[in-house]
């Protein structure tokens, strides 16, 4: 419900700054996800808009109204934090309607509005339990529950799924995405390291890196265009492959990038670059084959299906027209065209 | 960048309310009772004492207000007589003084010194797995568990000349061929103190001590067996430099504990010129004799030694007491 | 097993036996003296020769023991009561807020407790006299304040900084006050820490001798420790041992049992009173 703004943001501790001027405009209803390495400033930026951080300098708007100094509470902001932080004294009930409670709401009120954000969650029948009888997965829905409970015009997300297994990550990114869907009007914003979540969940991506924004795009438009070599090697799985001296001055550049999957085999001597394969993993679906061809590290090179390359063989590879990724010495996209082609 | 903020603006900001800001106010509020009475309890009757230790207080005049300024008369002062010597007098100037400084040093560091090595001995062996060490962390914590004075009676009791149990036992293997008086006689009664305070203390220590070696990773030890290194080199190489910060704070806990020795010397020694310690002849001075005025400067000089002495140890070794940084 | 190993097997067990007689035996040797009166008292033996209570009945028959066990009771719970109601807030704020002074106030509330009390003795006894509370029971509460309170604010407050940052941040979105973070959410996980803490200084105050001594003079104001003190018999010279090993068993069985249920906890608040980092 809310669109956030914020100008020039700081945040130092002591000597040390942490987030170092960001200008970002999240708009109403969007899902807006916060990645980078660790350290990068990702979550102090999430506990600067929820409040629980002070501002150093700059400013933060809420529909256009500056809440720097305004209390979380006050804010209309829920938070889902990584560790869940339920109240372990108290009962899924309590636990919701603990904020409702402090704030003086009636009763009945209180309670249809636990009980639907209860049966939304399918917890409704965990209500008299408390945090310790519960599994992993379902205390992060009490955690999501109570936040929604909150009825809040932003939606904060610390890492929600990283203390869960990988099948019940993947089913709950599930749900976080099916909620964002129900609450359309609700913005939201979630922090993670982990590209793949970013991708699956955003609408857009803010990349972080040391207190700074990288960039900021919808998931195809990092995928596609990233302005930076940090960005290019931050999305995607496998890594894009990095080539660097004469492979990068071939094409006019100091990094060459190129995804995987946009590299094809081609027949003996076709290809620019040649090489063997010196290891392949077998994915089911794909194969990923690492072609050593001078470079500092091997190639990847995503092939489809099964393809029948065996270890040792040579083979000669060609990347897609137009799939090259070039960057100048600052790691900066080159935009001259390439005088050669 | 912060030096373009202006005051006025700085002003404006403090204004607001802020999460930090409620919380920093709310700190007050919590702190404040409690700061208070700590001022009431502590700080004052401390600045007072020190006051009195410069004024001629005695029974007499000290709650009436009577009590002159004297400056440092309680402390040393001199007086040249007809013939020319210079008369010392005051506290400094006090052999019976330096006795009870001489008393409590001797105490502090045979005691400490002794607990500690006695403590990490026990300690060791409660770190050690075997059948029934439960119970025997429980024994030991019921020389903690008695009070220091239900302990001076009982000690007392067994140490006493002519029935004590102590005295039978080491007539019977025949270490001793006469009773000893121990709490009565000036030679003895310092080991009586010491025995008594040992038995006492050593269970605290060895649990302080067993606490931070529990804290030692058990694969260190591993490690160190797989790669064949002797138990002795394992201790003095792996558990006591691991184990320091923690022996470091509990050996300045005890060491301060000591330095204010009381309650044990007043019932298990009483008025022996061997045991006499600082408190104790301090409290006498105030209590017995109303003497005020030097028994303030006693104490404020105890407290003086104390402060001293807990500045260089902190200072020296980088003491992290408040665990502020772990 | 070796021989050797065998060897040093026989003598930690014999180190562990010795250990825990030593601790065990005064107090062992204390109830059996407790227990003998007349010329058995006076005779050395190990094991129990007579079955008499009339230690006990001397004892328990004298109004000012009881008065004193009263007393006791009474000083250390309000001390007790007092100090952990001023330390729980004082505690948070010294565990979870960022103030600047922080460390420097943590180290002079430690400083606090450590100092000796001898220190503050006359200018205490001034301020007991000005305020009207010379030899009664408030004087000693006041005066134990300086030790408990102290004690107290700083084992809460490292039992305080080990409570989750996120369930603190939880509430504080929920929209609680520091003052509803205490009381709502952080007393409920702290009773276990709050028993310990009140535990120790109780036996703390149960324990002080000094200002007991100094603060009160009639048998009817008088603590245990004082008490048993200066437990005289019938004449100057012989001094009542029976009686003295009956009293003070009668006022260390219950601390012995309570540190016996509490074992775990007291050796968890000691340690955390103690060493830290």
């Amino acid at each position: 419900m809310a669109n956030i703004q914020l100008r020039n943001v700081t945040k130092t501790y002591g000597a040390v700054n942490v987030i170092k001027g960001i200008d970002l405009e999240i708009r109403r209803g969007e899902f807006m996800v916060f990645v980078g390495p660790s350290g990068c400033g990702k979550s102090t930026l999430l506990r600067l808009i929820s409040g629980l951080e002070s501002i150093s300098t700059g400013d933060l708007y809420f529909d256009g109204e500056r809440v720097n100094n305004v209390l979380p509470s006050k804010r209309g902001i829920a938070m889902v934090f990584q560790s869940y932080a339920l109240y372990p004294h108290m009962t899924v009930y309590d636990n919701m309607a603990f904020g409702m409670k402090l704030g003086g709401s009636n009763k009945a009120d209180m309670d249809a509005r636990v009980r639907r954000a209860a049966q939304m969650l399918q917890i409704d029948h965990l209500l008299d339990r408390l945090p310790k009888q519960l599994s992993g997965g379902q205390r992060q829905r009490v955690a999501i529950g109570r936040a929604i409970v909150r009825d809040p015009r932003v939606f904060l997300f610390d890492e929600p799924l990283s203390n869960l297994d990988a099948a019940l990550r993947v089913q709950t990114r599930l749900e976080i995405a099916k909620l964002h869907h129900d609450m359309r009007d609700v913005t939201m914003i979630y922090v993670t390291h982990d590209q793949v979540e970013a991708m699956t969940l955003a609408d857009r991506i803010c990349v972080l890196r040391d207190g700074l924004v990288e960039q900021v795009g919808t998931p195809t438009e990092l995928y596609d265009h990233p302005n930076s070599v940090f960005v290019a090697g931050f999305i995607g799985s496998p890594k894009m492959n990095f080539l660097d001296g004469d492979f990068a001055r071939a094409h006019g550049c100091a990094t060459l990038g190129i995804r995987s999957e946009h590299i094809d085999l081609v027949p003996q001597g076709a290809g620019i670059w040649q090489g063997q394969v010196i290891h392949a993993e077998d994915l089911g679906s794909d194969n990923y084959l690492f072609v050593e061809i001078g470079s500092k590290e091997p190639l990847i090179v995503r092939q489809p299906g099964k393809v029948a390359v065996p270890e040792g063989a040579t083979v000669s590879l060609q990347p897609r027209p137009g799939m090259l990724h070039r960057f100048d010495e600052t790691g900066r996209p080159v935009q001259a065209p390439l005088a050669a082609e | 960048m912060t030096t373009t903020i202006t005051a006025a603006t700085e002003r404006a900001m403090a204004r607001e309310t802020g999460l930090q800001q409620q919380r920093v106010r709310a700190a007050f509020w919590f702190l404040a009772p409690m700061l208070l009475m700590l001022f009431f309890v502590a700080a004052w009757p401390l600045f007072r004492s020190i006051m009195f230790s410069f004024t001629d207080a005695d029974a007499n005049n000290i709650f009436s207000g009577g009590a002159e300024w004297v400056g440092f008369e309680n402390y040393l002062t001199w007086r040249v007589r007809e013939n020319g010597d210079i008369r010392w007098r005051g506290v400094l100037a006090d052999p019976d003084w330096w006795n009870a400084v001489w008393n409590t040093v001797r105490f502090a560091i045979i005691s400490v010194g002794l607990e500690t090595v006695l403590g990490l001995l026990v300690a060791l062996m409660l770190n050690a797995e075997f059948k029934g060490r439960g119970l025997v962390r429980a024994a030991i914590l019921i020389p903690w568990a008695i009070p220091t004075i239900v302990s001076a009676r009982m000690w007392g009791w067994m140490l006493n000349d002519q029935y004590g149990i102590i005295n039978s036992m080491l007539l019977s293997v025949g270490l001793i061929d006469s009773p000893i008086a121990w709490t009565a006689r000036p030679d003895t009664a310092m080991i009586a103190v010491l025995i008594v305070d040992i038995w006492k203390t050593t269970p605290f220590m060895a649990l302080l001590m067993l606490a931070g070696l529990q804290m030692i990773p058990r694969d260190m030890y591993e490690s160190a067996k797989i790669d064949g290194i002797h138990p002795v080199k394992v201790f003095f190489r792996v558990t006591l430099p691991l184990l320091k910060p923690a022996l470091m704070v509990a050996v300045i806990f005890r060491l301060l504990d000591a330095l204010r020795i009381f309650d044990l010397i007043w019932v298990l020694t009483p008025r022996s010129e061997g045991t006499v310690t600082m408190s104790v002849i301090s409290f006498q001075n105030i209590r017995e004799f109303g003497d005020y005025a030097e028994g303030s400067a006693q104490s404020s000089l105890l407290f003086l030694i104390i402060l001293i002495f807990v500045g260089l140890y902190i200072w020296l070794g980088r003491v992290d007491l408040t665990g502020e940084r772990s | 097993m070796t021989a050797s190993s065998i060897f040093w097997n026989v003598m930690f067990y014999i180190g562990v036996a010795l250990v825990v007689l030593i601790a065990v035996f005064p107090f062992y040797y204390a109830v059996l003296s407790s227990f003998e009166t007349g010329t058995d008292l006076f005779r050395v033996n190990y094991l129990p020769q007579s079955w008499d209570f009339s230690n006990y009945e001397t004892v328990l028959g004298r109004a000012s023991f009881l008065r004193s066990v009263l007393n006791s009771v009474f000083v250390a719970t309000v001390t007790v009561l007092a100090a952990l109601l001023l330390a729980v807030t004082a505690s948070y704020a010294l565990a979870r807020v960022r103030f600047r002074g922080r460390g420097l106030l943590l180290l002079t509330i430690l400083a606090v407790s450590m100092f000796p009390q001898i220190a503050v003795l006359s200018g205490l006894y001034e301020l007991i006299n000005w305020l009207g509370l010379y030899n009664t029971p408030w004087a000693l509460i006041i005066s134990y304040t300086i030790f408990t309170l102290p004690f107290t604010v700083w084992v809460l407050t490292t039992f305080m900084r080990d409570l989750p940052v996120e369930i603190e941040e939880a509430a504080i979105v929920d929209g609680a006050s520091p003052w509803v973070i205490i009381t709502k959410v952080f007393l409920p996980l702290l009773w276990p820490a709050m028993v310990t803490t009140g535990l120790l200084a109780f036996i703390g105050a149960w324990n002080e001798f000094l200002f007991a001594l100094t603060f009160t003079i009639d048998e009817t104001q008088r603590t245990v420790p004082v008490a048993i003190a200066n437990f005289s018999g019938a004449s100057v010279q012989e001094i009542p041992w029976g009686p003295i090993m009956a009293a003070s068993v009668v006022v260390t069985v219950p601390l012995i049992i309570l540190v016996l249920v509490f074992q775990r906890k007291i050796v968890a608040g000691l340690t955390a009173g103690g060493v830290k980092g």
